[in-house]
């Protein structure tokens, strides 16, 4: 993968991310200095356990964290446009056109007194002026787009009408309508069944190559990435830990965690639970929990539960190179091993 | 446990917590000082109050329909609140008053809240036919408006103070049925009832050591908010002329009383009654308010 | 769909006749009957006729049947005060009631909803918190203390406003109203003011609490991630979601209205329902306490089928089958 990346062409350019609330004279950072580029067409995997920021990182991407959260970054350009300090209007032009977010739970993301084409036309009324008639037209074949058989039926019907499924899959639909550059999903497939997940999946990725849409997929599921990903940023209370294309860290992390996680996958490319000797190895845990919002350590914040901790790790690791592309927040990264 | 693991368990105590969220607001805090002040002065009325105004003795008619800040005829006291159509010192007789009324209003709930509870747990803990039945009640007393439930008691059954105080317990008990029973319910599959259940304890043991600390939180929040209700009821009652007697009036009928003079512009016999009513009121419902966000954990902000 | 109104319907029935039951219970059974419903000056003669047109010497089912068929015939016993028949004196003043409950529930909506969004919305503006802090007032203002100071200050202080009473009526659709004239209005404001001002402070603490709890779902950042403009997500998808709530509780506070017009209708000489009653209870002329008794069930029972209903009109999940998960 290139890992010098023309910033001009760049979807999302974003560094120094940090989302902070004050809590009592402190302030406790839900995010802490994330940088993150996606380029386009690109599939980037964000994985974390819940309260790693994860999903923060997302409504910071557009703009909808509220008070008292506060964000700031160095930088912080969406196609092109610099968002930093970005006013409310600045912000309602590029959601849902230029940028759209898919949530992970899609009973309670569509209004559940509103009917579906309600709420399609009115994402297109949003963005562009064209009739009543049309904007339909376009719904409908958006929700033909991602699967939905019979679709001028659909429309008629209220959210709770619909299975889970087919509700995430008028999510997506509605998230492709103004043909976005960047779609940020965050686990929209975490609330369904496995079958329909593994579907999903498919045509998501088919849908996102097809319309060159860059796709932020945000995922506690390795396997997930494994699938889907070009490149993996990983997350562990608020910092990314590692990141780089999503071969080599999935076969040769370097950060621990990542090594955790790995572990603990049971379907994480099958390859990865042999050891070295070929013979297959058993699960295993990571010791003890990821630390709250308000208890993080000093340092590193993986240390407590880190066999590798030693007395540098009460500093923050900065990231640095392992390889071209890939890098890693860790004082003693695994060392790679040669196939 | 060593000292230091003791100190930081007494820190995070639920009790600790609750006061430090309660103290969040001030205007809570004021409302609780507000209350604090009304009830001591309530208590503390005989002594406080310059003349006792059901003694005859002391009431002089000539003094009567004088307006604030006059001096008594023969010079000794001075009205600071004026006085009312039989010459009775109005700061005396609402202190009076706001006793009558704040007595009777904390004893109603009281009353309503164990009545209401009793049943609850036992619908609840029990469910069947009971639970359906008292359901059905609470349902249709509820339906119906305080006042009507009074006004209707009172009509079939006569005035009295022990009688406007069962109007008032029945208006009031289904509120604390219905909340006890919701809790009790979904306690009562809970494991460590089931625990309890297995240990041989008896029925009585469970529902009253086991059960009801679980649903005093909730409970509390109700009594709060209904005390003042409480109060307010019986002060309407009053004023319609179908609450307490004559004899010992309460700020309802003080109020009352006063109604005709407001025409005359002697404003001051129903004003100041009212204004204690509502400093009282007032005051217990930003007590409640707070209570019910501090005890509430769906509203608290995650 | 119909057959949730058919269920509706045979549920409010079924109510209906639980409560005549307990009327009739009430009245038959716990109390003397001849003490409640005959005239206490009647002689003995009368009394014994009246015994037997009661069927007092018949089984108590009897006693319910001609109780029943009495009932929905609209006899339900001649006032001892006036001499007519009861529910005929409660009827000629159900308009005076109603006309008054209604204006004072427009007022508590008209204003309650607007003020209590725009606080759920802006809650830590100087407005916002004004706005709760003159509801949690309103809520602890006692009523009829209320319709006292607005007398004070507008009829004696300052002279603009009738201090009592009802203005000239015009017939419209048979009931007298007087919603239709000027004057019917100066005598309507302010016993309308009074008895809105409770409910108005309910529902606006009603209204915030549902608009901040809607401000936090999902499917409002939802709306905000499609680029929708603040205007579309508050006046289409929050107000919806909220009116729900609020459209039940009005419902039933409607009835609670009307019950409590009883004190406003005393403080200001309003000719409705709620001051026969008052004046009845005192005058211990029970026949026209029982009718009003039994028209308060009647129309509370109506009051809750119209608002079941226009809940399933309202919510698009009840009454409509799903197959969602």
């Amino acid at each position: 993968m290139n890992s010098v990346h023309n910033a001009a062409q760049a979807v999302l350019e974003v560094t120094g991310l940090s989302v902070g609330f004050a809590q009592r004279g402190t302030v406790l950072r839900a995010v802490d200095d994330i940088s993150l580029h996606i380029a386009p067409g690109e599939v980037l995997g964000l994985v974390g356990e819940s309260g790693s920021g994860k999903s923060m990182t997302a409504y910071s991407l557009l703009g909808l964290v509220e008070p008292p959260g506060q964000v700031s970054a160095d930088t912080f350009r969406l196609c092109g446009k610099e968002m930093r300090a970005a006013d409310e209007r600045a912000w309602r032009q590029l959601r849902g056109r230029r940028i759209a977010m898919i949530f992970q739970d899609p009973m309670m993301t569509l209004n559940p007194v509103l009917r579906i084409d309600t709420q399609m036309v009115e994402a297109i009324h949003a963005h562009r002026r064209v009739g009543r008639g049309a904007a339909l037209e376009m719904a409908a074949a958006a929700l033909q787009r991602v699967g939905i058989a019979d679709a001028p039926a659909r429309l008629h019907a209220y959210p709770h009408q619909l299975s889970g499924g087919m509700r995430q899959r008028v999510a997506i639909a509605i998230a492709l309508l103004n043909a976005p550059d960047l779609i940020v999903a965050d686990e929209p497939t975490t609330a369904l069944d496995v079958t329909i997940q593994a579907q999903i999946l498919a045509e998501m990725q088919a849908l996102c190559q097809a319309s060159g849409t860059a796709l932020l997929w945000i995922t506690h599921d390795l396997a997930v990435v494994a699938a889907l990903a070009d490149r993996v940023c990983v997350m562990y209370a608020g910092r990314i830990v590692e990141q780089g294309p999503v071969d080599q860290v999935l076969a040769q992390p370097a950060h621990p965690y990542t090594r955790g996680l790995l572990n603990s996958t049971p379907a994480a490319a099958p390859s990865q639970h042999a050891d070295n000797a070929g013979a297959t190895r058993r699960l295993s845990t990571i010791p003890g929990l990821p630390p709250a919002l308000g208890e993080r350590p000093e340092g590193c914040a993986f240390r407590p539960r880190c066999a590798r901790a030693s007395a540098a790790c009460l500093q923050v690791p900065a990231l640095v190179a392992v390889s071209p592309g890939h890098e890693v927040r860790c004082f003693h990264p695994l060392a790679r091993v040669s196939a | 446990m060593s000292a230091a693991d003791q100190a930081a368990v007494m820190r995070d105590h639920p009790l600790r917590r609750w006061i430090r969220a309660y103290a969040d607001s001030r205007l809570a805090l004021a409302g609780l000082g507000l209350l604090v002040l009304i009830v001591a002065a309530a208590i503390a009325a005989p002594w406080l109050a310059p003349q006792n105004p059901y003694d005859l003795m002391q009431l002089d008619m000539l003094d009567g329909r004088l307006p604030p800040g006059s001096v008594s005829g023969d010079g000794e006291l001075r009205y600071l609140l004026g006085t009312d159509a039989q010459g009775r010192d109005m700061l005396s007789a609402i202190l009076y008053g706001l006793r009558i009324s704040v007595v009777v209003g904390v004893a109603a709930t009281l009353l309503a809240l164990l009545v209401g509870m009793t049943l609850g747990l036992v619908a609840g803990y029990f469910g069947g036919r009971f639970d359906a039945l008292l359901m059905r009640v609470v349902d249709i007393q509820l339906a119906f408006p305080s006042i009507l439930t009074a006004m209707i008691l009172l009509a079939l059954f006569g005035q009295g103070i022990d009688k406007i105080i069962i109007a008032l317990v029945a208006s009031q008990w289904a509120y604390y049925a219905r909340t006890t029973r919701s809790v009790a319910m979904v306690e009562a599959d809970k494991a460590y009832i089931e625990a309890a259940r297995l240990l041989g304890l008896s029925t009585l043991r469970i529902v009253f050591r086991h059960l009801l600390p679980n649903c005093l939180p909730p409970l509390m929040v109700v009594a709060a908010l209904q005390v003042a209700a409480a109060i307010a009821l019986e002060a309407t009652l009053s004023f319609l002329g179908l609450g307490l007697p004559v004899t010992e009036p309460s700020l309802g009928l003080l109020i009352a009383n006063g109604f005709q003079y407001l025409y005359s512009g002697r404003y001051w016999i129903s004003l100041f009654p009212g204004l204690a009513l509502l400093l009282t009121l007032l005051a217990l419902n930003l007590v409640a308010d707070q209570l019910r966000d501090v005890l509430n954990p769906r509203l608290r902000k995650s | 769909m119909p057959f949730f109104i058919l269920r509706r319907c045979l549920q409010a029935v079924n109510v209906l006749v639980v409560m005549s039951l307990l009327v009739f219970a009430g009245v038959y059974a716990i109390g003397s009957p001849l003490d409640l419903l005959v005239d206490p000056q009647a002689t003995t003669e009368d009394l014994a006729r009246a015994a037997a047109a009661l069927g007092l010497d018949q089984p108590v089912w009897v006693q319910y049947g001609r109780f029943l068929s009495r009932a929905l015939g609209g006899d339900l016993g001649d006032s001892f005060i006036h001499g007519s028949p009861a529910i005929g004196l409660i009827l000629a003043r159900l308009p005076a009631t109603l006309e008054l409950a209604v204006v004072a529930m427009l007022i508590a909506v008209g204003l309650g909803i607007p003020l209590g969004l725009w606080a759920g919305l802006h809650p830590d503006t100087v407005g916002g918190r004004t706005i709760m802090a003159g509801s949690i007032v309103g809520f602890s203002l006692p009523t009829f203390w209320v319709g006292l100071m607005l007398i004070m200050v507008f009829s004696v202080q300052l002279g603009w406003l009738p201090a009592g009473g009802r203005g000239p009526t015009t017939e419209l659709f048979g009931l007298p109203l007087s919603v239709l004239s000027v004057e019917g209005w100066r005598h309507l404001i302010l016993p309308a003011t009074n008895l809105a001002l409770f409910k108005l402070a309910l529902i606006i603490r009603l209204t915030r609490s549902g608009t901040r709890e809607a401000l936090q779902q999902d499917y409002v950042r939802f709306a905000r991630a499609k680029g929708l403009s603040t205007g579309r997500v508050v006046g289409v998808h929050v107000l919806k979601n909220i009116l729900i709530p609020v459209v039940t509780v009005v419902g039933m506070e409607f009835g609670s209205l009307v019950a409590f017009s009883v004190v406003t209708e005393s403080i200001f000489a309003w000719p409705g329902m709620g001051k026969l009653l008052l004046d009845s209870i005192t005058q211990l002329d029970r026949p026209v306490v029982l009718a009003y008794l039994l028209l308060i069930v009647l129309l509370y029972i109506v009051i809750n089928l119209v608002v079941d209903l226009v809940y399933a009109l309202l919510d698009p999940r009840v009454g409509r089958g799903g197959s969602g998960r």
